[in-house]
């Protein structure tokens, strides 16, 4: 989560933070703007059959997600609390790996996966108002209406999904927001602040950004067969440092790792990410 | 504070600077006529209007990034530092060689004024320069880069095939007494010391290296530092430290090549040849406990330097730059300048001379104690530590009453490359 409230973040640091000196600029920029489509438009058909293959991808994490918030919010529903904790983490990971394509509707979005204090109190639902309950108040009771709300959202979202156009620009722009989501919220340990799950949703990033490389590779190999195998050892190193911390099937809680191993974690997603973010390179004709 | 009328050489440094400007935006391709207004305002309309580029003469604030020597070590101190520390996650000697190459390169560009990379017009790519540095001045920027002990060896393991080529001089500094240093703040594999008369331009230059080095090295510490500007100081009088007194009255002087050789300039037959005209740096960050020092009486204060705070002048003596007589006495027959007076201390037996090359910083609160965290970040230059910097530290280590005052929080000794050509890289001695 958090990608949603982007794009107006943007928007207004822009236009009332800096703007009041760049009319200019963003004119001059305008200009490039308008010569770079048609590059691209040439290059996107080669990239027809990647953004299929994405869209089939996504649909079946969503379609996963969906099963598992099932069993998430059964458990939260019949007090059966130990599950609910269990299932909380790697549930969330099927979302966490579609991001790009679960963040497009900015409604759903904070319904499902807002954190507390990113919007009002009162409009507070989602996985996150459900973790509070389960780790800090260390019940299930009285969050039956959330787990509720929470699989219509879940549903809703799927049926809405099947709509969304994947764009070689989406893939693209997907993949480093991926790690830069992991940069900002999931090193930090800010993500799953009570049930301290961070490192599955880390992890689930770095494998749905890990899936646009791979499909965007053929043609990226053919641009810069160099810039493809850094990427894929940066991958490497991320996954070595991540098995690191493997507990049983998942993951050891944030709050176990050392402050070197938290910061180790976030350079290797700075190495990854700075090549990673070369990948656009394929929208250009050869 | 009073404000001095703008002399006529002011403006016309500032006039260069427009136009340098202008020249470096049309070699860097960083945009037309209107991106330049857009980018520097009343600026750059000035300098459309009522100049001529001529050929790059009229540029001023440049410093030749090529040479025999790098820059940035007998350069005359910029206003700001930007500094960092650095330690190398590279896997092999090919990838450190590469990174040392485009750092080159970068750097090159970027004292010259000119962004890192060409620009491209692909915008499903990231800009390859940050950025903040368009349209800026070069504002003398200058790029310099060392190396520290364990880069050549680390736990024994020879890392990247270069043991063999460790100078014996460089290693971690002896621990001194009264030392308190931390892990944070010490050693690091390679240090990038930028320099500049604007900050933005030294933190761009930092920013965008660190960002060349993406998976192949790492911050490890970072530390700004400022002097007093050169448009405060127009009289270019010796730099006041925090606790305002001049600091660095008996710098060697930079202008006297043989004098570079004697005390900064690795020699060749000095040990590692492939070192000869690399200088060693040590760098201490010394925080002060200003605070403290606020609330000491001015003669303590004085009597802690040896100087009179005013004038700078030793005690006893008339003017800053008066060679000081350390056997004179003051009315009550002690020595003028006391016995453990910092200048007194370095000094010594005046033998040994570093070229001193500090910046103050000022890091907000220490949240420890609520005080300022404020002191100095000390780099010197010299040609041998062993025989310049330790064995005056010990004296002052030991018997200082500026220690009283300072704590020693971090420490590193990195050997400062020799310059390059044109063609070649910073390292390519080291490399080859």
């Amino acid at each position: 989560m958090t990608t949603w409230k982007a794009p107006l973040a943007v928007l207004l640091s822009t236009s009332l933070l800096f703007g009041c000196s760049q009319s200019k600029e963003d004119a001059s920029a305008e200009k490039e703007k308008e010569s770079a489509p048609a590059k691209s438009v040439a290059a996107s058909s080669k990239l027809d059959g990647v953004t299929a293959k994405y869209r089939e991808y996504a649909l079946g994490e969503i379609e996963a997600f969906v099963t598992s918030t099932e069993e998430f919010t059964n458990a939260v529903k019949s007090g059966d609390i130990n599950k609910a904790k269990e299932v909380y983490g790697p549930a969330r990971m099927h979302y966490e790996r579609a991001e790009p394509i679960a963040e497009v509707f900015g409604d759903l979005d904070p319904k499902i996966d807002a954190r507390e204090g990113d919007v009002p109190e009162k409009e507070w639902t989602g996985y996150h108002r459900i973790e509070k309950g389960l780790w800090i108040e260390n019940t299930t009771k009285g969050y039956e209406t959330y787990a509720e709300q929470l699989m219509k959202d879940v549903t809703l979202l799927r049926a809405k999904v099947e709509t969304v156009e994947v764009t070689p620009e989406l893939l693209i722009t997907g993949a480093v927001d991926l790690l830069n989501e992991v940069s900002t919220s999931k090193v930090t340990g800010e993500e799953d602040r009570y049930s301290h799950t961070d490192l599955y949703d880390f992890a689930a990033n770095v494998q749905g950004a890990e899936k646009i490389y791979q499909l965007l590779n053929p043609a990226l190999k053919e641009k810069d067969e160099a810039l493809s195998a850094d990427i894929q050892k940066r991958f490497d190193n991320v996954y070595n440092l991540l098995n690191q911390h493997k507990k049983g099937d998942g993951y050891k809680l944030y709050t176990e790792l050392t402050k070197p191993e938290v910061k180790q974690l976030s350079q290797a997603i700075d190495a990854l990410a700075e090549p990673l973010s070369q990948i656009g390179i394929v929208t250009e004709e050869s | 504070m009073e404000k001095k009328p703008q002399s006529s050489t002011e403006e016309s440094s500032i006039f260069d600077k427009k136009v340098s400007r202008r020249n470096v935006l049309k070699t860097a391709g960083a945009g037309g006529v209107g991106m330049l207004i857009g980018a520097s305002g009343i600026g750059g309309l000035l300098s459309l209007s009522d100049t001529t580029v001529t050929k790059g003469e009229t540029i001023k604030d440049v410093i030749p990034f090529y040479g025999k020597h790098q820059a940035g070590i007998t350069t005359e101190t910029q206003n700001h530092l930007y500094f960092a520390s650095l330690e190398v996650t590279a896997g092999s000697r090919e990838e450190l060689i590469q990174l040392f190459k485009d750092w080159t390169e970068a750097a090159a560009a970027m004292t010259e004024g000119k962004a890192v990379g060409d620009h491209s017009g692909n915008h499903f790519l990231p800009p390859k320069d940050t950025g903040e540095a368009a349209g800026l001045s070069p504002s003398n920027l200058t790029i310099t880069f060392g190396v520290g002990p364990e880069l050549f060896e680390k736990n024994g393991k020879d890392r990247f095939g270069l043991k063999g080529k460790k100078p014996k001089e460089l290693k971690d500094l002896p621990k001194f007494p009264l030392d308190s240093l931390e892990d944070k703040w010490n050693g690091g594999d390679i240090c990038i010391q930028a320099c500049a008369d604007d900050l933005q331009v030294s933190f761009h230059a930092i920013r965008n290296l660190v960002r060349i080095a993406r998976g192949k090295a790492v911050i490890h510490w970072a530390q700004t530092g400022f002097q007093r500007t050169k448009q405060a100081d127009s009289k270019k009088e010796t730099p006041r430290n925090l606790f305002g007194f001049k600091d660095g009255t008996v710098n060697p002087n930079v202008q006297k090549e043989t004098e570079m050789d004697q005390q900064v300039w690795i020699q060749s037959g000095d040990g590692a040849d492939w070192l000869a005209d690399g200088s060693y740096m040590v760098v201490r960050r010394v925080q002060m406990y200003i605070e403290v020092w606020d609330r000491s009486t001015l003669r303590d204060q004085e009597n802690t330097f040896g100087r009179h705070r005013d004038s700078g002048a030793p005690l006893g003596h008339k003017n800053e730059f008066d060679k000081a007589d350390y056997n004179k006495k003051d009315e009550n027959g002690q020595p003028a300048i006391p016995t453990n007076a910092h200048m007194r201390l370095a000094h010594g037996d005046g033998k040994q001379q570093i070229l001193r090359r500090a910046y103050s910083y000022a890091d907000g609160m220490d949240p420890q104690t609520g005080s300022f965290d404020a002191g100095l970040l000390f780099i010197c230059f010299q040609r041998n530590p062993e025989k310049q910097f330790i064995p005056m530290q010990q004296r002052l280590a030991k018997n200082d009453k500026l220690n009283e005052y300072t704590v020693h929080k971090g420490s590193a000794m990195f050997a400062c490359l020799p310059g390059t050509q044109k063609g070649g890289y910073i390292g390519d001695t080291l490399f080859s």
